[in-house]
Order: C-alpha cells, then sequence, then structure tokens
C-alpha cells in the first residue's frame, strides 16, 4: 500500500498556506443519483486532491459522465454530501459552480459554433468582468481597460494551446481536433481550480492525442489547476492520472494509483475484460 | 417629371412604411439570437403592450392629468407590464425547458401567444382604441420641382427615427458588451454556457424584457397608425418575410428587410399593380422571401448555417 496519509475531511481553511498536493479540493461521500427507477450513481464515495490528476473510468453507461455533471451542477444527487474547498455545498447551479472555480468541457463538443475562436474563448471571461452594460456600451475608459485586460488573458491562452492561426475563424468550420481544444481554451479562460474533462481525446489521432496530453499537463503543472478527467485510451489514463477511480453500474468498484487499479481483480472483470 | 416624381414618392413612403415593419422584425430578432426559438408570442406583444399604454392613457386623461404626465405614465405603465411578463414567461414557460430541442421552445411560445392574446384583450378590453402619439398629418416636399411636391408621412418619418436609434443601441450591445456576448453564447448552447457560468434565467429575462420593450416601442408607432386592436397581432406575419429576407440572426438584417419589403411592395402595387389587377402589396413581400430562400436560405445578413457532415 502507498503510504497515502487520508485526510479525514475536508480541511477547511486549517491551513490555507500548505498547498501541497494532497489537500482534499472535492470530497463527495455517499452520493446517488436516479432519474426515475434508473440508478445512474449509487452510493459513490471519493475525493479530488489539489494539484492532481483525478481520472474517471468504466464501462459505458457507467455514470462517468453523470458524476461530471453532479459536480458541476447540471445534476442534484438526490442523496450524499458535497464538500468543495471545505464547504458543503447545497443546491447547486452550474453558474454557481462555476463562479466557484470549475471549469468543463463535454463528450460532445458544446461550443458556440457561430462565434469565433476568440469570442468563445472571451465567454470564459464572462463571470471576471465587473463593469456595467452601459459602461460597456459606451465603451469609455475603465470598460475599454477591462475588455484590452481579457483580451491579453485570452491571447495567452491561445498562444499557449498554439491555435493563433484560427482566433477568428467560426468555431462551426473548424476541424473536430481544433474544436477540442478551443473547448479547453474557454475552460481555461476561467482560471479555474478544477478542471472537468470529458473524455478531451475522444475521436483523435495519435498525434492530436499527444498535443493533448501535453497541454493537459502543462495545465497541471504551470497554472497549478487540478484536473478530474473521462478517458477511454487506456494508455493515456495510466500515462497522465495520478489516482484513477473506476465505475461500473453507477457504483465504484477501485480507487487508487493507475498500478493498483489496473492490476484489481473487480476492475480486470469488469471492465478491461482481459489484462493487458 | 411627374413619374419621378410620383416613384420618388412611391419609394420613400415605401422604404418608410418598410422601417415599421422592421420594428415588429427587430422583436423576433432579438429573441432568436439569444435563445434560438422564434418566438410566435412578438405581435401578441405588440398587442399587450400597445393596450397597457393606450388604456392607461385614456385612464389618466379622463382624470385631468396634462398630456405629458399621462403619456409619460402611461409608457412606465406598459414598460412594467411586458416586465412582469418577461418575466412570468422565463418563469413558466421557458424556464422548465431549458436544454430542450428548439422545437419544443417555440411550440411553448405558440401557446403563451394564445395566453398573451386572450389575457390582455380580457385585462384591457378588446374595442379598436385610437392613440395619439405622433402626428399623423402629412409634409409636402420640393413642391417647386414637382407638381404637387411629393408626400410624405410624418408617422412615418417618427417611426424611422425612432429604429434608427433602436437599432444602433442593439447593435451595440449585442457587440460589445458582455451580457451581449453572453446572450449569442446562449442561443448557441445553452449547457456550455451554463458551465462559463452565465446563468441562463437572467439571460432569459433580459432577452424577453428587450423584445417587450422593443414590442412597446412598436405598439406606439403602429397604434398611432392603426388603433391598437386585435388585428395589430397580424403584423407578426408581415414580419416573417422580413425576418426571411434580412436573416433571421441580424439587426442590421431586420432593417434592410424591413426597407426592401416596404419599398417592394409600394413599388410593385403601385407601378405593376394596374397591370396585374392590383391586389399586389398584399402578396409581394411573400413571393420575394421566396426567392431569397431559393437563393440565400440563411437570408441576406443571417449567419452561414454550417453542418458537417
Amino acid at each position: 500500500m502507498k503510504a497515502d496519509v487520508e485526510p479525514t475531511s475536508a480541511a477547511a481553511g486549517v491551513d490555507s498556506a500548505a498547498r501541497a498536493a494532497g489537500q482534499v479540493l472535492l470530497s463527495l461521500e455517499r452520493v446517488s443519483l436516479s432519474f426515475g427507477g434508473v440508478k445512474a450513481l449509487r452510493d459513490v464515495s471519493f475525493d479530488i486532491r489539489k494539484g492532481e490528476i483525478r481520472a474517471i473510468i468504466g464501462p459505458n453507461g457507467a455514470g462517468k459522465t453523470s458524476m461530471l455533471n453532479v459536480i458541476n451542477g447540471f445534476y442534484h444527487p438526490q442523496e450524499g454530501v458535497i464538500t468543495f474547498k471545505g464547504q458543503r455545498r447545497r443546491d447547486m447551479r452550474p453558474y454557481l459552480a462555476a463562479s466557484q472555480g470549475i471549469a468543463r468541457t463535454f463528450q460532445n463538443v458544446a461550443l458556440f459554433r457561430g462565434m469565433s475562436t476568440l469570442d468563445n474563448i472571451m465567454t470564459g471571461r464572462t463571470l471576471k468582468m465587473r463593469r456595467g452594460l452601459l459602461a460597456h456600451m459606451l465603451h469609455w475608459g475603465p470598460a475599454q481597460r477591462e475588455e484590452i485586460a481579457h483580451r491579453e488573458a485570452v491571447e495567452r491562452i491561445i498562444d499557449f494551446l498554439e491555435i493563433a492561426h484560427i482566433r477568428k475563424t467560426p468555431v462551426g468550420r473548424l476541424p473536430y481536433g481544433l474544436q477540442k481544444r478551443v473547448e479547453l481554451g474557454r475552460a481555461l479562460a476561467m482560471e479555474p481550480e478544477l478542471l472537468l474533462l470529458d473524455e478531451p481525446m475522444a475521436g483523435m489521432n495519435l498525434e492530436e492525442k499527444q498535443d493533448m496530453s501535453r497541454f493537459i499537463l502543462t495545465v497541471k503543472d504551470t497554472f497549478d489547476t487540478t484536473i478530474a478527467l473521462i478517458e477511454h485510451d487506456m494508455s493515456v489514463v495510466m500515462d497522465l492520472s495520478d489516482r484513477v477511480v473506476v465505475l461500473n453500474y453507477g457504483a465504484k468498484i477501485a480507487d487508487g494509483t493507475p498500478a493498483q487499479v489496473q492490476s484489481n481483480p473487480a476492475v480486470i472483470e469488469a471492465y478491461l475484460g482481459v489484462s493487458h | 417629371m411627374v413619374l419621378f416624381g410620383q416613384f420618388l414618392e412611391v419609394l420613400i413612403g415605401g422604404l418608410l412604411s418598410g422601417v415599421l415593419y422592421s420594428l415588429v422584425a427587430l422583436g423576433f430578432v432579438l429573441i432568436f439570437k439569444a435563445s434560438g426559438v422564434f418566438n410566435f408570442a412578438q405581435g401578441a406583444m405588440v398587442l399587450l403592450a400597445g393596450l397597457a399604454l393606450v388604456r392607461s392613457l385614456d385612464y389618466l386623461a379622463a382624470r385631468g392629468f396634462p398630456m405629458w404626465a399621462a403619456v409619460v405614465l402611461g409608457l412606465l405603465f406598459a414598460g412594467v407590464i411586458m416586465t412582469i411578463t418577461a418575466w412570468l414567461i422565463e418563469r413558466f414557460v421557458l424556464g422548465p425547458l431549458v436544454n430542450q430541442d428548439g422545437l419544443t421552445l417555440f411550440m411553448s411560445t405558440i401557446g403563451a401567444t394564445f395566453i398573451l392574446e386572450g389575457a390582455s384583450q380580457m385585462i384591457f378590453g378588446s374595442d379598436v382604441y385610437p392613440l395619439r402619439l405622433f402626428p399623423t398629418d402629412a409634409w409636402f416636399l420640393f413642391e417647386s420641382a414637382f407638381p404637387g411636391g411629393i408626400l410624405v408621412n410624418k408617422l412615418d418619418v417618427w417611426g424611422g427615427l425612432i429604429a434608427g436609434i433602436l437599432v444602433a443601441g442593439l447593435a451595440i450591445f449585442f457587440q460589445r458588451t458582455k451580457t451581449g456576448r453572453a446572450l449569442r453564447a446562449v442561443a448557441d448552447d445553452h449547457a456550455a454556457a451554463q458551465s462559463v457560468g452565465i446563468p441562463i434565467s437572467w439571460i432569459w429575462f433580459v432577452v424577453w424584457l428587450v423584445a417587450g420593450l422593443v414590442a412597446l416601442v412598436a405598439a406606439t408607432v403602429w397604434g398611432t397608425k392603426l388603433g391598437v386592436q386585435f388585428s395589430i397581432t397580424f403584423l407578426a406575419l408581415k414580419a416573417l418575410p422580413v425576418l426571411i429576407i434580412g436573416g433571421f440572426t441580424s439587426v442590421p438584417g431586420a432593417i434592410v428587410g424591413g426597407l426592401i419589403v416596404g419599398a417592394g411592395e409600394k413599388i410593385a402595387e403601385v407601378f405593376l399593380g394596374p397591370h396585374m389587377g392590383g391586389g399586389i402589396e398584399y402578396w409581394f413581400a411573400y413571393v420575394l422571401a421566396l426567392a431569397v430562400l431559393l437563393v440565400r436560405p440563411q437570408g441576406l445578413f443571417g449567419e452561414r448555417i454550417i453542418e458537417r457532415i
């Protein structure tokens, strides 16, 4: 066993200076979610620690996307306790989750198709813009400076993701791999503490997958962002993630380092089928 | 020279009345841009705004308020009514339908139309109420150049001025402000918009409020022209070709579409009508719209629809 210190409860402001990995950012305790008679999540408990890449894996229909939707407030679990940054949350809404620092991407790219790459990523700054409606309409002093400051932040993200050449292109016209990158850019523009990635590599070729892996690792290291990701490509999961939680039929069947999970008989049986 | 004078008169009259169509079309564009919904209830909202305005004006005038005070209070009252309507529609019609298909939302606005039409006439009455906010007489221009001069309706000029101010304001609102950007984002993808922290219910309330206020402006002009009455809801049908020509997503498109429809139908009526037995005005706009659909389905100014195969 790894000598992990298991934080007993959310360390609410106990020592905010201790930003070392290992401090719990988000914890879910006995979360259950059902739609009518369908149980999407049963009694799932796990946590996400600051600064780690946490993978959520499982066969199709295991409840992975439901899990993300719970975390960012689209779904409201009937049972369970969710604690984020030491605060027990209740009555979550997506825009509240966003304002608390949770950003996400979607399994099927969800971009604003009619808008340019630049405008798409600018929407990620919505919550950070403070000036009023009228000031923006008149485009005067403070509002203009604000717009320019946010434009600079967005341009840095565009450079980082190497999408400068498509900044004015309506995203509906971009190939799929680039759309996924723009979507990541929009989430990054929110400067999130917790970034949820729903199958960031789905439908990509090898080269695009390598690019995306590189971006995800850089985001973790340089932006100090905690990442939770759903992914089907096992080699990607094993390479990227620090810890893995495995769901099957809405229930958690394993939790641990990639190596631990890979050798777990329950996982092999339910998910991998044959060990490889 | 006489013919040219007549042509000029018809053209100017047509363009100005076209702007009045644009006023109604604008309400549609706003809601379509911001929620991807074709709002069938826009005509009913013009009726509601008009009735609220004209009835409160009558009430205040009967109690001896001076004209200017009655107008200000009447506009305020109608504005409050449109605010309440926007809130109710968001809360009870669209709010529960977030993340649903566009067609579902469209159907819900048809339901809202009947409720609005019924409720507004139940509360405010169902007669024809004359409204006199703008002068309805005419100017005769260039009398030295053309015999009899060129007749221009003052009301139409007022309508044109108001529409111009409205469009300039709305264009800046959509392009420059973060709320404008949020509106466009919501129109494209509800879930994604929510995920970047845009509160959809607030955005929808804002949109319906703005559309309601545009309906109020349209009602002041159209109410003066026709009197406030049920048939004002049929303006929605006249706005349809304007939208198809200009594009459903473009504010300037609504204006240009209105100008084309207005000028086109008047010119066709006056110069083509006598050869074809008249009555062209009633169908010309729709034929024009059909032609545009064939050549440019997204309208002259609409956003190009890109589908991936």
